[in-house]
């Protein structure tokens, strides 16, 4: 596949800002990826990795497409059957995906970030003809070896992609992947800054959307967009609320519906979060001289972010959040998390000790990517807000 | 006397029950009297426990894991879970660590002694939950917390080639974290880490790899010898927390000597045996007696069990450590069991076929549960697939092994006597 042909999604040229927004969220709510059907009836391979981090640079060099599995909205009719009854939905639907046919893959890749998603690779090794497999990324970042440890481990994994795709992924063509990658870190940020600094010109919800697609458009093309965006939504003509500055936190995996972003958007500004944070791991710029699998296991483990599936004595994720909100000016937190989801729902009561230690106020809540009502949530909310704001 | 009826009387049937219960108290007296004088243990767990390092420098253990179940064979679990999830612990979270919460809240009080604070939590990632329990240690005490990074099976077939390069990765990088954790060890305990006695240990620990895979080798003979859920959690519990320790080494030699004794005079565990059973995940614990009973009052026997796989970390493939080069053997050691634990959970339908085909298996029971989703999220898509290789017949039981408020003793006496009618119409088919 050539990279001069024809962009796989070009119906945002020439629209408008709220068009193209709207469009894009069509799209990330599509469960049947359109974009990545396109990518594959052009004869191009795909590899889908399970949340939360993966060194999609390694792929996008093997000339593959990466594609985020994180969920959908859809029914488990067939992944049902697979699993029994106290599980969270993004493992069901994540598997749902594959066996509806909806996300053709050439290759799946699980970590073991949580003790659901580490099964989801024999499961998907059992059900699926392709290869599947876990990349064990480290549980000790903090031994001497670790970088060492995964840069090797990126090495296994660089075969097992040649494997799948017939043919050598050269140094030279990881560097080049990784200069894309990093351009796509400097969008994140630029869209968090915006976030950070005048909130009322993007929503959660419309930044959420933003970052989704990175998850499963051409990196090229995704950064495309992303450099036609950010300058319009910049120059937004958008009037700044009174609302209250808060932080999101629990979105690591299990995303929450689109529409429950957007409830929370209404009644306060979303000013830093950790959705999607795979895709935003790496915080700073991977050097393209030397070992490029070194530099990226490198990033990994010392130039990162944080999460309740990553221990790292360097890395308290308490002392994290109170930094996240720090840095982003926050007044308060909503501490989400999905349901039936241990990492999360264990992190929840350390997050909330520290903020009652700190004095900073916090929502509690749980969500499932299936929910549709948030009429409720809504409310709870407001009057959690207007305590704040009347005390 | 016949000399077999002489052996009985002699105390060896039934010597691995009571010498494991004795042990136990023991253990737990020991730990008691180190509470009373205001002194540590390390925190360790059942899936790499590296006890070898840690009794090389003496160093008191505690299993959290055989805490909570204890509780909840005891009956009191529902006291320390209320008090957990009082906290803030929601009720969807695994029961053992809320029964620990519960546990370190009250200030070590257990029914069965008092448990001593962690003063170091060593742990692997075979269970990601491990390292999210250790981190609320972490922050209580401040103490801490060293994750031994044990890369497992990346797909099915990858396993045990130790020629491949990435195995030979995976070996240095786990001996580089041993020896990370022998500093920290000599650091926390101010003692030189002392060589000889770190391969007496492992010698130990050799003696009881080689026990363990005797003895559950042992149950192939018909009848069973043991009750892989009832004697083998008993068993087990020696395994663990008597690692690497002569009283463990000696216990397990007994055991074998016992088992051996019981095969020769076709002394089953059962008096009347019909149907051989696998059981898949961890044990019913807040009706553990009653549950087994739901089985044996059909004359259905466990003879086998995933639990005495992976709940041993391993152990069953019987690894040796070399002496002559303890520490990188540990890490190979340490890789391969407890990469095999994983495997017996994550690929749990291989481990159930070798099962059928090794034990004659009548019947799978599989047990998954709310608290673990390490065990339990593959069990319905690896039933599946064991339905589909081997004519056997199977059992879905959804409850808990903590939480007696989702475990429904009249629904599952049904669905096991329905389990049992499906078996001997099944057997009255094929007879006719």
């Amino acid at each position: 596949m050539t990279r001069n042909e024809k962009p796989i999604f070009d119906e945002w040229q020439g629209k408008s800002l709220e068009e193209v927004l709207a469009i894009c969220r069509d799209l990330v709510e599509d469960p049947d990826y359109p974009t990545v059907k396109k990518w594959r009836e052009r004869g191009g391979k795909v590899l889908g990795h399970f949340q939360v981090y993966f060194p999609e640079e390694i792929a996008h060099a093997a000339g593959m497409l990466p594609v985020k599995i994180n969920g959908a909205q859809v029914d488990g009719m067939e992944a049902d059957s697979h699993f029994g009854s106290y599980l969270c939905s993004i493992i069901k639907t994540s598997l749902e995906l594959a066996l509806t046919h909806r996300l053709e893959l050439d290759m799946f890749v699980s970590h073991p970030i949580c003790d659901a998603a580490r099964n989801l690779a024999a499961i998907w090794e059992r059900n699926m003809p392709y290869k599947s497999q876990i990349l064990y990324l480290p549980q000790n970042p903090n031994s001497d070896h670790s970088v060492q440890y995964l840069r090797d481990e990126y090495a296994r994994l660089r075969a097992d992609i040649e494997e799948v795709v017939g043919r050598k992924v050269t140094d030279e063509a990881l560097r080049h992947s990784i200069e894309v990658y990093n351009e796509s870190r400097r969008l994140f940020r630029r869209l968090y800054d915006i976030k950070r600094e005048r909130p009322w010109l993007i929503t959660a919800d419309e930044a959420y959307v933003l970052v989704q697609l990175a998850g499963f458009l051409p990196r090229e093309e995704f950064n495309e967009l992303m450099r036609a965006l950010l300058p319009q939504i910049e120059q937004r003509p958008a009037k700044k609320q009174d609302k209250m500055r808060v932080v999101f936190e629990g979105g690591f995996c299990e995303c929450p519906p689109i529409d429950l972003l957007q409830t929370i958007a209404r009644s306060c500004y979303v000013v830093d979060d950790d959705l999607l944070i795979g895709l935003r791991w790496i915080q700073d710029e991977v050097p393209t001289d030397g070992d490029p699998l070194w530099n990226l296991a490198d990033a990994y483990i010392n130039h990162s972010s944080y999460s309740p599936v990553q221990h790292d004595a360097r890395k308290p994720k308490e002392k994290m959040l109170l930094q996240r909100i720090r840095n982003a000016n926050a007044e308060a937190a909503i501490l989400a998390a999905a349901k039936m989801c241990e990492p999360g729902l264990e992190e929840q009561v350390t997050y909330s000790k520290t903020l009652d230690k700190e004095g900073i106020p916090y929502f509690v809540t749980e969500f499932e990517e299936n929910q549709t009502t948030f009429d409720h949530l809504g409310i709870q909310l407001e009057t959690f807000l207007e305590n704040i704001l009347f005390d | 006397m016949p000399e077999n009826q002489s052996n009985h009387q002699n105390g060896i049937v039934g010597r691995g029950n009571k010498d494991g219960a004795n042990l136990f108290r023991q253990w737990f007296r020991e730990l008691t009297e180190i509470a009373e004088r205001g002194e540590w243990a390390a925190y360790v767990f059942v899936m790499g426990s590296f006890n070898e390092v840690l009794k090389a420098f003496d160093l008191p253990v505690v299993f959290p894991e055989i805490n909570s179940l204890q509780t909840a064979v005891r009956k009191v679990a529902h006291e320390y879970l209320n008090e957990a999830e009082d906290y803030g612990y929601s009720p969807d979270i695994c029961g053992y660590v809320k029964a620990d919460v519960g546990v370190q809240l009250r200030g070590g009080e257990h029914p069965m002694g008092r448990i001593p604070k962690p003063g170091l939590a060593v742990l692997t990632n075979a269970c990601n939950t491990y390292i999210k329990w250790a981190e609320i240690w972490e922050r209580m005490y401040d103490i801490p917390v060293f994750v031994v990074d044990i890369p497992g099976s990346r797909s099915l077939d990858y396993g045990h080639d130790k020629s491949s390069p990435s195995f030979y990765n995976d070996v240095k990088y786990v001996a580089t974290q041993i020896r990370e954790l022998i500093t920290l060890c000599e650091q926390l305990t101010g003692k030189k880490f002392d060589i000889d006695k770190f391969r007496q240990v492992l010698q130990y620990a050799n003696d009881m790899s080689v026990g363990w895979r005797d003895i559950l080798e042992a149950n192939q003979n018909r009848p069973a010898v043991f009750n892989a859920l009832t004697d083998g959690t008993i068993y087990l519990g020696v395994a663990n927390g008597f690692r690497g320790m002569r009283e463990g080494s000696e216990y397990f030699k007994n055991l074998v000597e016992e088992m051996n004794f019981k095969v020769q005079e076709g002394i089953g565990t059962l008096t009347e045996e019909q149907f051989r059973l696998v059981f898949v995940g961890v044990p019913c614990y807040p009706i553990f007696r009653r549950f087994n009973e739901f089985f044996t009052e059909w004359g259905g026997v466990f003879v086998h069990s995933t639990y005495l796989w992976f709940a041993s970390g391993g152990t069953n493939i019987g690894f040796e450590y070399d002496l002559v080069n303890p520490i990188e053997s540990l890490a190979e050691g340490v890789l391969l069991s407890v990469r095999d634990a994983m495997d017996s959970m994550f690929h749990q339908e291989q481990a159930i076929l070798h099962m059928i085909d090794h034990f004659q298996i009548d019947g799978v029971v599989y047990h998954p549960i709310k608290s673990c989703r390490t065990v339990s999220t593959g069990l319905a898509d690896g039933r599946y697939h064991v339905m589909a290789q081997r004519d056997v017949s199977t059992l879905f039981l959804e409850s808990d092994m903590m939480d007696r408020r989702v475990v429904s003793e009249a629904q599952m006496k049904n669905r096991i006597d329905a389990f049992f009618e499906g078996m001997i119409s099944r057997q009255q088919r094929v007879q006719a």
